[in-house]
């Protein structure tokens, strides 16, 4: 029985992503797919525990499901038989489509993934909806990584929902004028998921690891589907690139180690080849875009066997570059700090006071970090520390917090 | 439905609230050859606005619009859209400097009355 769980449960992260996403196309219902695949897998877990698991789980769920909504379009018709008959239309689609749907087309899942995230939604409704339909995670685990209460993230899934409904957001892959914008929307979903995993230390972190796992798989199935576009293959190989390091950025105790300190032999060498031939083959495209060359500066981190062969200098040009087609005051700091790493202190720090002297960066904890690990790195001990202690103000993550303590500590000895 | 809410400003000159009404007209004419107009109306600047509220029964007059933004509704367009992407390109058309200053449009379904009054 346990095995024949783990079964359905791998077909259910493996599948249900392409399941729903053939479901609502057909219902053109969120929820009626969502319930017929919910009443599909609890039949699977009987039906299979008698007769054997498929040969082809994926296809008896999508079979069994589209009859689930079949039956509900009939419940339904009988039971509003009066009413106007304006309200079948919706549901008569259903057995209509019944003949031409043998398997979930491949487009299903883009045509998914553009409508989850369709700027006419928030981006918080967007993340939650990306992930429960194509991630297959539960309210429940979203709810947990994102640390809201699971009312609130339940809330914010049916208020989506209803929205794409009653607004009547198109299941469709846009048309080309508007592809290049709505492809952004949809990669930046996908890297908020990836850096909410990745970056925020606290909250529980199998849920976390989880987002991580679950951006990567998403980035791969938007890089098969639409192969063509470099800044898809750029936000895999970013995500692989980081992922790889995950072992060595955090110590026994849970606390960060920064890159400068990790122990680089635990880095995952499968996600650094990988992400290091995808980051080739974009840029190979010539449509250079931000999401390619953050890959290409984590592959020039990669590339490095110790932290003291980091090319700093290629590393500076690329952020300049980034600088270039995406300017933010904190692209400019870490082009600031790389040119410290690469061509002195000095210059580094003169760039990074310039930025600071803008004001915009006065109130971004990272901002005194990096220039308080400048000032430390050059022996400027008490002004360090002092960058240190404004850094520690701006945060109230416990991983930073810790880190930002035990170099005041250090400092002072 | 396409709600254009516009800032008022009196400073606007008569050339450029007249290229307004041309392009009014043009996108008014587009859309009737297509086939999906309904209906496109200005209205009067919001001096001219009443707001009625029925508070338990009490019947409220105020002068004035509901709220107090700095974008006021200017007029409307009704459209029958396929669907939010096709409104939304409608709507990115439509002119929003009908009370002289710039402004933006709101994009909302209009709700099929044969549906609520059945359910």
């Amino acid at each position: 029985m346990s095995e024949l769980r783990a079964t359905v449960e791998h077909v259910f992260r493996q599948e249900s992503g392409k399941i729903i996403a053939g479901l609502i196309r057909v219902s053109r219902s969120f929820d009626l797919a969502e319930e017929a695949m919910q009443d599909a897998f609890t039949a699977a877990v009987a039906h299979w525990q008698l007769k054997g698991v498929p040969d082809n789980p994926a296809a008896w769920i999508t079979a069994t499901a589209r009859r689930k909504l079949i039956d509900y379009a009939r419940r339904e018709r009988t039971r509003r038989k009066n009413e106007d008959a304006l309200l079948y239309v919706g549901e008569l689609r259903c057995e209509d489509a019944d003949q031409d749907m043998s398997l979930p087309l491949e487009d299903d899942r883009l045509r998914l993934m553009f409508t989850c995230c369709h700027p006419a939604l928030n981006e918080e409704a967007q993340v939650a909806l990306t992930l429960r339909t194509l991630g297959g995670l539960t309210t429940e685990e979203i709810a947990r990584a994102f640390m809201v209460p699971e009312a609130t993230l339940a809330q914010r899934l049916t208020r989506a929902k209803r929205k794409i409904q009653q607004a009547r957001i198109p299941y469709e892959v846009p048309a080309a004028e508007r592809l290049t914008e709505r492809l952004a929307a949809v990669q930046k979903v996908l890297y908020l998921i990836f850096n909410e995993g990745y970056l925020a230390s606290s909250g529980d972190g199998l849920v976390r690891r989880e987002l991580c796992t679950e951006a990567i798989r998403l980035a791969r199935v938007l890089t098969e589907l639409m192969s063509g576009n470099a800044e898809n293959i750029g936000l895999l190989a970013l995500m692989l690139l980081h992922d790889s390091r995950k072992e060595a950025r955090c110590s026994v105790d849970g606390q960060l180690v920064l890159l400068e300190e990790q122990d680089r032999t635990r880095w995952n060498r499968g996600q650094i080849a990988e992400g290091l031939v995808l980051v080739e083959c974009a840029l190979r495209r010539g449509e250079v875009g931000p999401y390619q060359i953050q890959a290409a500066i984590a592959a020039v981190h990669a590339e490095a066997r110790t932290a003291g062969e980091t090319d700093w200098k290629q590393i500076a040009a690329l952020y300049g570059v980034l600088a270039e087609i995406q300017p933010s005051p904190v692209v400019a700091l870490n082009h600031a700090v790389a040119v410290a790493m690469g061509e002195g202190m000095e210059r580094g720090l003169k760039l990074v006071d310039r930025l600071g002297a803008e004001g915009e960066l006065d109130s971004y904890y990272l901002f005194h970090a990096a220039r308080a690990d400048l000032l430390r790195r050059m022996g400027r001990n008490a002004e360090a520390a002092e960058s240190y202690r404004k850094a520690r103000v701006l945060t109230d993550n416990a991983v930073e917090c810790g880190y930002l303590d035990r170099r005041i500590a250090d400092i002072e000895g | 439905m396409m709600l254009i809410y516009s800032r008022e400003d009196e400073g606007a000159s008569e050339e450029e609230l007249r290229g307004v009404a041309t392009a009014h007209r043009a996108l008014m004419d587009e859309t009737k050859s297509k086939g999906i107009f309904l209906a496109a109306d200005p209205l009067e600047p919001t001096v001219t606005a009443t707001t009625v509220r029925v508070d338990r029964g009490r019947v409220m007059i105020t002068d004035g619009p509901f709220a107090e933004t700095k974008e006021q509704l200017a007029g409307y367009y009704i459209l029958d859209c396929e669907n939010l992407d096709d409104a939304l390109s409608w709507a990115a058309r439509i002119p929003t400097g009908c009370q002289g200053g710039v402004g933006c449009i709101e994009v909302r379904p209009i709700r099929e009355m044969s549906r609520t009054a059945h359910s």
